[in-house]
This record gives structure tokens, sequence and C-alpha cells, in this order.
């Protein structure tokens, strides 16, 4: 099947005083419609990054924002900035951005708010757009009574189904999620979890799902990606990766996630992530892995493993 | 919009602020009732018209309402016209006839005439009338002088300048014909007759004769050096102060703050460029610039209006928006919206903007009354509009003519005391829009 999204060496570097950050550094994968990829990885490994980057959400101190994007065949990265803000943005891919219950304009009602992508894009009337802003709201859960609301006056939850509504509202075909349920309880994420689930299903769309926390995620996941340092260590099937994650950063993220009522000792993984502005030669986890030996000082390739995922380890080759 | 009414509504709660509500919609109702019962056309004409619109008023007249302030019976105006007078026509041969009017004058004020004048209107072909003016004072002294032939169709024969009769009566007319003789600087009440006497020698000919006492007090406010009705300038004063206090105060903040959004949204050389303009603007004294336009190019209010804010398009302000404005730059919203797509107008006008309206209100506010004051010191400078009567205006006048060495303080305080009230009023508002506003200026 043709891939909806297909991303080549992708590359995102920021100039900072310090020096350069190789936030994203060649990350390459491709999505097939309809499915839903999860990313994971510590904070600081380049996950969000990576979501501004498919989106060309570039801040002002970029130094080098180079790869190949095909959207559906097209190749995004050619239109300029003016093309690409009127055809991709929202379009067709939709972006709910990081700490989302802040992303709502705190002086505009929400239903306007949730209207102002269709006002940027599709020229609809006012009552048009009331009318589609009431059936996103029925899609996501959100009373049809709070258009005329202001943000203060939502619980979280709610917010963040607006934010939700507001992603959904031009129908695109690719939604990039950031974290959608962090800072909320865990019966709202669930609920947020399953909303999310349902509307894929019933609207065809294709998720991107960046986040933490892997056990809430699993619910939703058919892809995983497993980002580390900026790069992706580990790519495939969301269920081969749950069951047996085979780089061994998966492998100790998988076994820092708690279970309940099994009594195990929680694991974590010694030091912290490199420096994005100095990354490490070789395998860029060596310094933390416990799996290391020497060939580690050389940058490991990219491996497919007998069941179709790709594995950026000499542990495999 | 909720937010705003709700704010506005909350300033009822302060004092002070409805003090300053009361001051300004007084300034207001002041500016309405001028625009509306003196058009533009007519106030400029009451205020330049030249002297035949202003003629029979008295010159440097206090208010009158001063009549009421002081023990002395003060005199208003007097003019004695046709009706007033007794008529007496005498046919002398087929074409000449005496015309005698008889006037009569009850004086009662406790000062003289600031000045007196006879105006004749006389109707002729060729030859015109002749005419004599005899007094005759309360205690029966007569005085017979202004023998003279009117010419043309109105011929005003100002008494108070007869050098003649000044030098008869050895002393100036408006005093000698009103004084009681036995006490020189006390004046004889009663009632003066004036008989004007007239010979026409044409049969179609005709004249008529107005005798004009001027007072010393007049109307409202008073007049000036010119004998113009200072209340036209007070009224169209309000008007004029409140368009170039408003006009110069929104003009000047709103683009201050579009170009402080502007370069904080846009950054990097757009935004050095607003700073660098802004930081030249603050070093460049605006008063001088205003003087040079006022001097070699025009005195117009609304061009130097314009001059005004066209200096001032990027103020000292910008700095504080534009702090404002890159913390809200990085906003989750801000960047949500630029996900979306929004464009950078839409974000900058629609998303920006609207976040410092309660640091701009007060703001805006508040500096209405320096632009105010500051047309009134071009005024003052001599740069004032020379075709608006403005406050700024009649402070000039009676600066330039000694107002206050000759005692003719209504002439400066009335004009001070409005731009006061005015710059009062703002400030009274301004500050609780900012207590309001601004949480933490709140009183516990």
């Amino acid at each position: 099947m043709e891939p909806l999204l297909r991303v080549e060496d992708l590359r995102l570097y920021f100039r900072t005083t310090k020096g350069i950050v190789q936030a994203v550094d060649g990350v390459s994968f491709e999505l097939a419609p309809r499915t839903a990829m999860v990313v994971v990885g510590e904070s600081g490994c380049g996950k969000s990054s990576l979501a501004k980057a498919i989106l060309r959400l570039l801040p002002r101190n970029t130094h080098t924002y180079s790869g190949k994007i095909f959207l559906d065949g097209t190749d995004v990265m050619a239109l300029n900035d003016e093309q690409f803000r009127r055809e991709v943005r929202w379009k067709r891919i939709s972006y709910v951005a990081q700490a989302a219950m802040n992303a709502l304009n705190p002086v505009i009602k929400v239903g306007t708010q949730v209207a102002e992508p269709l006002f940027i894009h599709n020229n609809l009337t006012k009552s048009e757009a009331v009318n589609r802003v009431v059936e996103a709201f029925q899609l996501v859960g959100v009373p049809v009574d709070f258009v005329d609301r202001y943000p203060f006056e939502l619980s979280g939850g709610m917010r963040q189904r607006v934010v939700i509504a507001m992603a959904l509202i031009t129908s695109p075909q690719l939604v990039i999620l950031d974290e959608p349920t962090s800072a909320l309880d865990v019966l709202t994420q669930a609920n947020i979890m399953n909303s999310l689930k349902r509307i894929r299903e019933e609207l065809e769309l294709t998720y991107i799902l960046i986040t933490h926390d892997i056990s809430t995620s699993s619910e939703l996941a058919l892809d995983a990606m497993v980002m580390y340092a900026g790069q992706i260590v580990e790519l495939g099937k969301a269920g081969h990766f749950f069951l047996e994650p085979l780089h061994p950063y998966s492998q100790k993220l998988m076994a820092s996630v708690p279970t309940l009522r099994e009594d195990k000792d929680l694991e974590f993984i010694p030091g912290q992530p490199p420096s994005l502005i100095n990354p490490p030669t070789g395998c860029r986890f060596a310094p933390r892995c416990p799996k290391r030996f020497t060939t580690c000082e050389k940058e490991p390739p990219m491996v497919e493993y007998k069941d179709g995922r790709k594995i950026k380890c000499h542990l495999y080759v | 919009m909720r937010g705003l009414l709700a704010a506005l509504k909350e300033i009822t709660r302060y004092p002070s602020a409805m003090v300053g509500l009361f001051i300004l919609a007084f300034i207001l109702a002041l500016a309405a009732y001028a625009v509306i019962t003196i058009p533009y056309g007519e106030a400029i004409r009451l205020w330049r018209g030249g002297e035949a619109t202003w003629r029979y008023n008295p010159r440097t007249a206090a208010p009158a309402w001063i009549d009421y302030l002081t023990p002395k019976k003060l005199l208003r105006t007097v003019i004695l016209g046709p009706e007033d007078a007794q008529k007496e026509v005498k046919v002398l041969s087929e074409r000449t006839r005496r015309l005698i009017f008889t006037y009569t004058l009850d004086y009662e004020a406790d000062v003289f005439p600031s000045e007196l004048a006879v105006v004749f209107k006389s109707q002729y072909e060729k030859k015109p009338p002749r005419v004599e003016v005899i007094w005759r004072t309360p205690d029966g002294r007569e005085f017979s002088f202004g023998r003279q032939i009117p010419s043309g169709k109105v011929h005003w024969y100002t008494v108070s300048q007869d050098r003649d009769l000044i030098a008869s009566l050895r002393g100036a007319p408006e005093e000698v014909l009103f004084q009681d003789p036995n006490a020189p600087e006390k004046t004889l009440k009663g009632i003066h007759t004036i008989t004007i006497k007239a010979y026409v020698f044409e049969p179609e000919a005709d004249l008529e004769a107005e005798v004009v006492v001027y007072g010393t007090v007049y109307g409202i406010a008073g007049t000036d050096h010119l004998r113009r009705d200072i209340w036209v300038a007070l009224l169209w004063g309000a008007p004029i102060a409140l368009a170039f206090g408003l006009g110069a105060s929104f003009g000047i903040t709103i683009s201050s703050i579009v170009f402080a959004a502007i370069g904080a949204w846009f950054g990097g050389w757009v935004d050095a460029v607003v700073q660098r303009l802004t930081e030249i603007r603050m070093v460049i004294p605006t008063l001088p610039i205003l003087i040079m336009v006022g001097l070699f190019y025009s005195k117009s209010i609304w061009v130097i209006l314009a001059v005004l804010i066209g200096l001032n398009l990027i103020e000292s302000t910008v700095k504080q928006y534009r702090a404002v404005f890159l913390q809200e730059k990085r906003t989750p919203y801000i960047e949500a919206a630029r996900s979306y797509g929004a464009r950078h107008l839409r974000i900058i006008f629609r998303y920006l903007i609207p976040r410092v309206i309660p640091w701009v209100i007060p703001s805006f506010v508040l500096a209405v009354p320096a632009y105010v004051f500051l047309e009134a010191s071009l005024s003052v400078l001599g740069l004032g509009d020379p075709v608006l009567p403005t406050w700024g205006k009649l402070l000039s006048d009676a600066f330039s003519h000694g107002a206050l060495y000759h005692g003719y303080y209504y002439w400066v305080l009335e004009p001070a005391f409005l731009l006061m009230l005015t710059g009062f009023g703002f400030t009274l508002i301004g500050y609780t829009l900012d207590k309001v506003f601004n949480p933490k200026l709140r009183e516990i």
C-alpha cells in the first residue's frame, strides 16, 4: 500500500549559544494510511521536534532543516511557506500541541476558537462554521452548549477535547497528537484515549501519537517508534514492540513502566540522555547501555529484524 | 467585549471615577452643545467675521455674572434703537425735513460705561443728512456734540473717540456725561435724555439712529480685546480639545501597538528596525518640530495633529507593549494558531493585540490631557490655529494683551479652568481604569 507519509532523512538542528542542537537527526520512516503510530522516548529525545519538523513549525533559531517529506506522494518540502500553510497545515495534517490545555486563546470563546481553522482554510460563513463546530463537539464528547464558554470555564479534560475537536474540524488525513493526555487524571486519560480510538475508526484517520505514557498509548497504537537522542532506535508493529522490545533502550523503557499488582522493582536507566549538542560518536545509547561492547563505538546500522522491525543496534547485525 | 463592559461597569464603584465621568460628561455636553448650536462655519464667522460681527459688544468686558459677586452695580450694554425713540418730523420746506429722536436712558449702574457710540443709518440719493446730538444728564446739564454729516448707509460715530468733545469736556465723554459733578468718582443715577436732531434734504431720504452705551459686563464669559464673545471660544474649545486630545492619543496608541506587535512577532531585522526607530523617536523632541511646522508650513490644528501623530507613530510605549508581546508570542495558543495555519496578520491583530488591551485603555485615557495641553501650549507660543477658536488661543490672546496686568482675570481663568477640568476628568478616569485592569493596583 502507498504510504500516507514518507519521511526520509529528516534533520532539524537548532542554533543555540552553546552550539548546534541536533534535535532530529536523520529520521526516516513510513506511515501507512489509517494506522496509528506511537512515538515514545524520554524527554528531550526529539519527539516533539519531529512533530514540528513534519509540520514545518520552525523556531527562529533553526540551523538546518533538511530531508524529504512525502504526503500521499507529494513532496511537501518543495512547497514554499505560503503554499505549505495553505495546503498542508490543518488541510491534511493537524496537530494537537503539547500542553494542549493552554493551546486555547483565553480571550476567545471555545466555539469560535474551534472554528478558526475553518475561517482560515475553508472560507465558511459563520453559521456553516457553527454547524461544523457542533458536529466536532459531538464527535469528541463536549456538550454542545459549551461553544459560548471561555477556556477558563472548562475543566482540563474538556479543554483537551476542545483542542482535539479543533484538530479534527477541517477533516485532515493525519493528526499529530503531542502528549494529548499529559496533565490529566487517569480516568480522563482513558476516556480521551477511547474517544481518540473511536474517532480514528469512524473517520479513518491516521495518527502519530507522541507520548511517554507507554501504558495508556498501547491502547491506541498499531505501530511504534522509539526515539533516542534525535534518532529512531526501534520502529515496527506495536504488538511486537510491546511484547518483546529489542533495542536495549526499548527494553529499559518498557521495564520502567509500572504494572499493577505485580511485585517488581521499577527499573530506570542510569544517567541522562546525551546532550544533543555534541552527541557521542558511535551508538548514542552506548554510554548508558548495559549490553555495550567494543563495536558500539561505531555508528550502528539500521537492521531489519525477522518480524519486519527496524532496530538501530549492533546486537542484531 | 463582555470583559470590557464588565470592567467599565466596575469603575462606577469608584467615587473618583464617577467624578471623572461626570466631568467628562460635562465637557462632552459642552462640545455637543457647541457643535449643535454654533455650527463650524458660524463659529469661524463669530470668531473671524470682522468687526461688524461684534461691533455692538463692549471691549474686554467681564462676564455678566460678576455683577452678582460685587457690591457695585455693573453695567450691561444698552442699545437704544429706533423702537426706543420718540420720533418727531417737521417739514421745513419742499425738500427739507427735520427729524428729532428722543431717547431716555435710565442709568442705575455704579460704574461708568466703557464706551459711547451713536450709529446713524441713513438713506439718501445725493445729499447726506446732517445730525446733532444733545445729551441731557439727570441733573439737567446739557451737552451738544456730534454735529456732523454721516456718510454712507451706516455711519458709526464713536463718541468716546471724538477729540473735540474730549477737549471741550476735559475728560472722557463716557465719564463726564455720567459722573456726579460733586463727586467725580461716582456715577449720577437717574434719567438721561438723548436727543438727536437730523435734517434730511431729499423727499425720499430717511434716517435712523442707535445710541450704544457699552457696558462693563457681557454675556456668560465676557469679551476680549476685539469685543469678541469669549463664550464662543470656550464652547468651541471643547470639541476641538476633545478631537485633538482623543485623536492624537488614539492614533498614537494604536500605531504604537501595531508597530510593537509587528516588531515582536516577526522579530529579527523587523524588530530591530522598530526598536531603533523607537529610540530615535525618543531622543527627538516633539515640541521644536511642531514649532517649526507651525512657523514654516501651516498652523492649521489638523495639520499639527497629523504631524504629531506622524511623529509619534512609534512612541516610547512600543517598548512596553513589545515586552508583553514577546511573552505572549511564546504561549502555546499562539503556537497552536501558527500550526493551524493562521496568517501573520491574523495572529497579530486577532490574537496578540487583544492581549494588551487591559494595559492600553488606561494609558490611552491618561495620555489624552497631555495632548490637550500640548495644543494649548502651541497656541500660547503663538502657533495656534489662526481660524478656530480654542482654549489655548484664548490664553494666548489674554497673554499678549496683558490680561492679568490689566485685571481681566476672567480672560485667563475661564480657558485655564476648562483645560484643567478636562485634564482632571481624564486623569481620574484613567487612574481608575488602571486600578480595574491592573489588579495589582487594586485597593484592598
